[in-house]
């Protein structure tokens, strides 16, 4: 007896075919290994790291994080994500109550105008910032009055970043409200509780973790973001700004390694905190619960309407003005309507080059990191074998969340520009661009796709092996052709973020790989702000016409490979 | 039905880390058999099914599938067709895509492929509907399309895992008997996993009781349902009355103050004084012409009746057996016939070939 209990434990045979899925994973693995794991293990031991390049670094660590300036930049840098947090959650919430709770007319035109933000990089509101207040801003003297020395600073930083980072707030906020229970409101009603009471038992723990989501992707977001105080932080310093103006401002890269660190931590902080928090509300809603159905009230529903046409009236002078701006002959001097800008500014200053290389990295990106995310969910989902290597590769999916664009950038520059490594033609290449804008924005789509693959009926392999069917072709056969919408969506993700992205890229591009965003970080550097709205512009109407186009591919894909979903009797 | 052993498995354990779902099964099915593993969730019948198919792989042991070891053969490499719970049907595909799933595969030409198809969907009772898709079919329309599908290679060995258990009721009873139809028109060897005793009973040549990855009885139906091997059995096959008695030597026991006599079982000799449990079916009693000196004769007050349909449960509290109330079986017929109404008394005798007698501790 002892002795069966003492042998090692079968082994499956492995079918040839099942091959293919271990290359796969095996494939994947090296990707994000060295697409990620890598290039972070070189910042930190850089960090680590004196001047001379010897190892005896935790001192000169130390010493460094005593420096005042930086102290400095840490304590600018937490305040400001912690304002913006405090004000963009509050009044995102009320939207998303707004969106989900009332029953108020255009709710689907409000919320597609407070996703505007997204289509151009965070700069643009910045730079519409500059055009209201600034200093020759048309609404400088309110600004003013109402007590401010001037848009440069944190007060600039602060508005541009609500703006910012209110459709991500938003997104996070009506999903968490949309998960509601209207058992649970009925069950109030039949005990005669009043709304206020209702809201406070029901509601807010209801989206309690939606909230702490919120807040914690908010404060992420803002501490990394690195375009809006680059534009309108004048001499307030923050951590992001430092790694930049200490890397390639300085060359100084053992002190950037320290700061980017800085940076890591508390996006990877708070990303532990969001993962922990995920998983325990996966379990709040069961399947049998009954979706709530606002009822219309007038009062309610004419002070939501009030106050949603505020917000979005807002993001739209915000989002306008960049563009009227971008087509001003001579701002504020002539007003007219020209392309001056456009020609002048970007085509004669040779930046259309800069737009078809943002459009080439954005299209490789859709392409093959679409694939590549869609591949992996796959063999890690769906087939069998290599246990030991899958939680790591889970792990490294997840990864990229947590590291702010600015770090996984700087490891790159380490790691690819590192003299000895076989990888460095790679450097300043396209390629290296989109490797880098794959493993930056890895995890959503990763998720996206998992979450896709998970609504499969978990058998579809073990029916194809029983007769005979080789994986990959149940995977060509059946589970592509269901996932397309997904997969639409994820390459539509990949392609906008491709476009819009500055942080990761801006350490990695040549002259002849240069991209349209980080133009407008250049054009703004060079006090060119005209063709930087321009370029802002024309980013976010590439990014409009790109979602449109994907919306006509979507209803094409539903038409030709989706008739099985809803079929008539 | 032919003897000839088609699947053999020997000390079959798997444990998950330290727990232990599987422990040294060891069970061998004849040709052409109907077997069903029965148990409840969680007793290993499942994840049993699934070695079988190779869908899970067993920590140690011996599959031996018409004379070949499949022991660490890769699902694709067994012989078997699957039918799961949810179907899995491929949802993008035609009806005549999913049933022809696993021939287009063996090369065979289109011509060749459609016209077995057909078949297959007559054979299933669904001549014609190849142009659907699964989405606009009822679930038991789904059902029969998934065994159509399993059925297409004409594989050695069928596997039902739970297949019936998403229909309602009479959809249920329905398809059961068609499987069991279609398996003795094919002949086919097949295993189904069911959590229902009702199922295996109407359907099975053979079953096989589990609980906690060890099997506790395998036998027919009838073998399972009227000598159950343990207690479990008998508390999980049908309903069962459970006496404590104490062993009297000779086949006597005494249960509160009647002494009851046990004919069957005759290696049951249970040591006087030994503590044992009595298990009796509702309906193994006698109303009509008890004799007066029968040692099984007993008398009882009604004190409750529950209506089920065709049939009523009385619970009788026996004279002599307090605190041990019995459920009695009676026909709604039988009901006016014995005058049994709550209140009543009433005199029976309990049928002794019936009793089985386990002892409480283990001996």
């Amino acid at each position: 007896m002892s002795a069966v209990l003492r042998a090692p434990p079968l082994k499956q045979r492995v079918h040839w075919t099942d091959r293919f899925a271990h290359l796969a994973l095996i494939g994947i693995a090296l990707l994000l290994v060295v697409g990620l794991v890598v290039p972070l293990f070189i910042v930190l031991s850089k960090a680590l790291e004196t001047s001379d390049g010897s190892a005896a670094g935790l001192g000169a660590f130390a010493a460094y994080l005593a420096s005042p300036a930086l102290l400095q930049s840490l304590w600018h840098s937490v305040w400001v994500s912690v304002l913006v947090t405090a004000i963009v959650v509050p009044l995102a919430f009320t939207f998303a109550y707004a969106l989900t709770r009332s029953c108020m007319p255009f709710k689907s035109l409000f919320r597609t105008i407070t996703l505007l933000p997204l289509l151009a990089p965070s700069l643009l509101s910045a730079i519409s910032l500059i055009y209201w207040f600034g200093n020759q801003g048309v609404a400088k003297e309110f600004w003013l009055a109402l007590g401010f020395d001037g848009i440069y600073g944190a007060p600039g930083i602060v508005l541009a970043e609500c703006f910012a980072t209110f459709p991500h707030t938003l997104m996070i906020l009506v999903t968490a409200l949309t998960l509601a229970d209207a058992r649970l409101y009925e069950a109030a009603d039949a005990l005669g509780t009043r709304t206020l009471r209702k809201f406070f038992t029901i509601t807010l723990p209801g989206a309690k973790y939606g909230l702490i989501s919120a807040a914690l992707v908010t404060f992420t977001l803002v501490i990394t973001d690195f375009g809006i105080p680059k534009v309108v932080g004048g001499n307030f310093n923050v951590l992001a700004t430092d790694v930049f103006k200490l890397v390639i401002g300085q060359q100084d890269f053992q002190r950037g390694a320290v700061v980017a660190l800085l940076l890591l931590t508390p996006a990877a902080f708070t990303f532990a905190i969001d993962y922990f928090v995920q998983r325990k509300q996966t379990s709040t809603l069961t399947a049998r619960a009954v979706a709530l159905v606002p009822r219309p009230s007038r009062r309610f529903d004419l002070a939501m309407t009030l106050y949603c046409v505020l917000i979005v009236g807002l993001m739209l002078a915000m989002f306008l003005m960049a563009v009227f701006a971008s087509f001003a002959t001579l701002w504020p001097y002539n007003l007219t309507p020209s392309f001056v800008h456009y020609v002048s500014g970007l085509v004669d200053a040779e930046l259309g080059d800069a737009m078809l290389n943002s459009l080439k990295l954005a299209a490789c990106t859709a392409v093959f990191g679409t694939a590549i995310v869609f591949v992996g969910a796959y063999v890690l989902e769906k087939t069998r074998g290599f246990d030991g290597v899958r939680p790591a590769i889970r792990l490294m999916a997840m990864l990229p969340m947590a590291v702010p664009g600015l770090v996984l950038g700087l490891g790159y520059i380490f790691f690819f520009n590192a003299p000895g490594n076989p990888l460095s033609f790679m450097y300043q290449t396209t390629a290296l661009l989109v490797l880098c804008t794959i493993v930056h924005f890895y995890t959503t789509g990763h998720l996206t796709m998992v979450t896709a693959l998970k609504s499969l009926d978990p058998e579809f392999e073990a029916v194809s092996a029983s007769l005979k069917v080789p994986f990959y072709k149940t995977f060509w056969r059946v589970t592509l052709p269901i996932c397309l919408p997904a997969l639409l969506d994820v390459s539509r993700y990949f392609f906008i973020n491709a476009m819009t992205t500055i942080s990761a890229v801006v350490f990695l591009y040549s002259p002849d790989t240069k991209l349209a965003a980080v133009a407008i970080l250049n054009l703004d550097e060079a006090g060119d702000i005209g063709p930087a709205a321009a370029m802002a512009v024309l980013i976010a109407g590439t990014s409009t016409v790109v979602i449109v186009l994907y919306m006509l591919l979507g209803k094409l894909v539903d038409r030709r490979t989706q008739a099985w979903r809803a079929p008539s009797r | 039905m032919s003897d000839a052993t088609y699947l053999e498995l020997r000390r079959i354990r798997k444990s998950f880390g330290s727990f232990t779902a599987l422990d040294d099964i060891d069970l061998t099915i004849r040709r052409g058999e109907f077997v069903c593993f029965l148990g409840p969730s969680g007793c290993g019948k499942t994840t049993l099914l699934r070695i079988i198919a190779g869908l899970e792989t067993q920590t140690s042991g011996t599959l031996m599938q018409a004379g070949r070891d499949i022991s660490v053969l890769p699902p694709a490499g067994r012989d078997y067709g699957i039918m799961f719970q949810s179907y899995a049907l491929f949802p993008n595909l035609s009806i005549a895509d999913n049933v022809g799933y696993g021939l287009v595969n063996r090369k065979q030409s289109r011509a060749q492929v459609a016209p077995r198809v057909e078949e297959l969907l007559k054979l299933v009772g669904l001549p014609g509907s190849g142009g659907k898709y699964p989405a606009q079919m009822s679930g038991g329309q789904q059902q029969r399309i998934a065994l159509a599908r399993a059925l297409a290679t004409s594989p050695g060995l069928l596997l039902l895992d739970e297949p019936l258990s998403a229909l309602d009721a009479i959809v249920r009873v329905h398809l059961r008997n068609e499987i069991r139809d279609l398996q003795r028109k094919l002949g086919v060897t097949t295993i189904m996993v069911t959590h229902d005793q009702e199922e295996a009973l109407s359907v099975a040549d053979r079953i096989v009781v589990m609980n906690h990855g060890v099997i506790e009885q395998v036998g027919t139906p009838m073998q399972v349902y009227r000598e159950p091997a343990s207690p479990f059995v008998a508390d999980f096959v049908g309903k069962v009355n459970r006496l404590t008695a104490v062993a009297e030597g000779d086949h006597w026991f005494r249960c509160g103050e009647k002494r009851l006599h046990c004919v069957a079982h005759a290696d049951s000799d249970f040591r006087p004084g030994r503590e044992v449990a009595l298990y009796l079916r509702p309906e193994d009693r006698v109303v009509d012409g008890v004799r007066d000196d029968d040692p099984m004769r007993c008398s009882g007050t009604v004190r409750h009746v529950e209506f089920l349909g065709g049939n009523c449960l009385a619970e009788v509290l026996v004279d002599g057996m307090p605190g041990q109330p019995l459920q009695l079986q009676f026909s709604l017929n039988q009901m006016d016939e014995f005058d049994v109404r709550e209140g009543n008394t009433i005199r029976f005798a309990l049928r002794a070939d019936r009793l089985r007698v386990f002892p409480v501790s283990p001996l």
